[in-house]
């Protein structure tokens, strides 16, 4: 369970503009450590954004994303209220859910 | 997105890992994410990537606008946006050519989203940066070169 994370949603009409920030470290499995050992890899796989329960955005990444990735997308058919809710898992299983009320 | 059924076979050893985390409670069914699609994710080429992806050949467009710095000072953090202004956009992937394992990530639009990301990666090298988006069955290409002059591979 990583940090909590920063979910921002501007509403223009009935579109949400949600940016969202995630700690996470985004390892690469690429890196070494100081002692040349191969730091293993560690990120976020797969990432769900749902509207009120409904599914509206995922999305599938890899370890090519930055570290404390930041990801901004828009979803149709919001209003004040709605209950925007994001969910992450890591390659590791670890996963972490959080949610906002837009227009809040 | 369309996934082959050879990814799918891949891909059985998670699945069977999922069973298991049923079976245990760990997983309730509304957690469980579309499949990964693992050879993409393991390809070495971009090429291969698509082929995986079963998007190989898509046609170039300039209907999709990527929008990433010409140089990148630094490749740990290079922001890119991606708009498709395709009619039926389903999914927009996402791959820097000359990265190690170039499949970047795909986004899914089709249910209720704009064909719009925003997403910040790392490239290792300076590359062209790859949007591939899917809409009404067919698939469309766009690149963009993007200058690095700090690898984001070495931390």
């Amino acid at each position: 369970m990583g940090d909590p994370m920063k979910i921002r949603a501007k509403l223009e009409g009935d579109i949400a503009d949600v940016r969202v920030l995630m700690a996470h470290p985004m390892e690469t499995g690429q890196r070494k450590d100081a002692a040349g050992k191969v730091i293993p890899a560690h990120f976020i796989k797969e990432i769900r954004a749902e509207l009120n329960g409904k599914v509206v955005w995922t999305a599938d990444i890899s370890q090519a994303v930055s570290r404390n990735p930041v990801f901004a997308f828009k979803v149709k058919g919001a209003k004040g209220g709605d209950k925007l809710r994001i969910t992450w898992e890591d390659n590791t299983g670890d996963k972490r859910t959080d949610e906002i009320t837009l227009g809040s | 997105m369309d996934y082959t059924r050879r990814g799918l076979l891949r891909g059985a050893g998670t699945a069977g890992a999922l069973v298991a985390a049923f079976a245990t409670g760990a997983l309730r069914p509304a957690d469980v994410f579309a499949a990964w699609n693992k050879s993409a994710f393991d390809a070495k080429s971009t090429a291969d990537a698509m082929k995986a992806l079963n998007v190989a050949g898509a046609a170039d467009s300039t209907d999709i606008v990527i929008r990433a710095p010409d140089i990148a000072e630094n490749g740990a953090v290079v922001p890119i946006d991606i708009t498709s202004n395709i009619p039926g956009t389903e999914s927009i992937s996402l791959f820097v050519d000359k990265n190690p394992f170039p499949y970047v990530g795909t986004f899914d639009v089709a249910k209720g989203a704009m064909p719009y990301v925003h997403v910040r990666v790392k490239i290792g090298e300076s590359s062209n940066v790859r949007a591939v988006v899917a809409a009404a069955g067919k698939y469309y290409q766009a690149a963009k070169e993007v200058k690095v002059t700090i690898g984001g591979c070495g931390g």
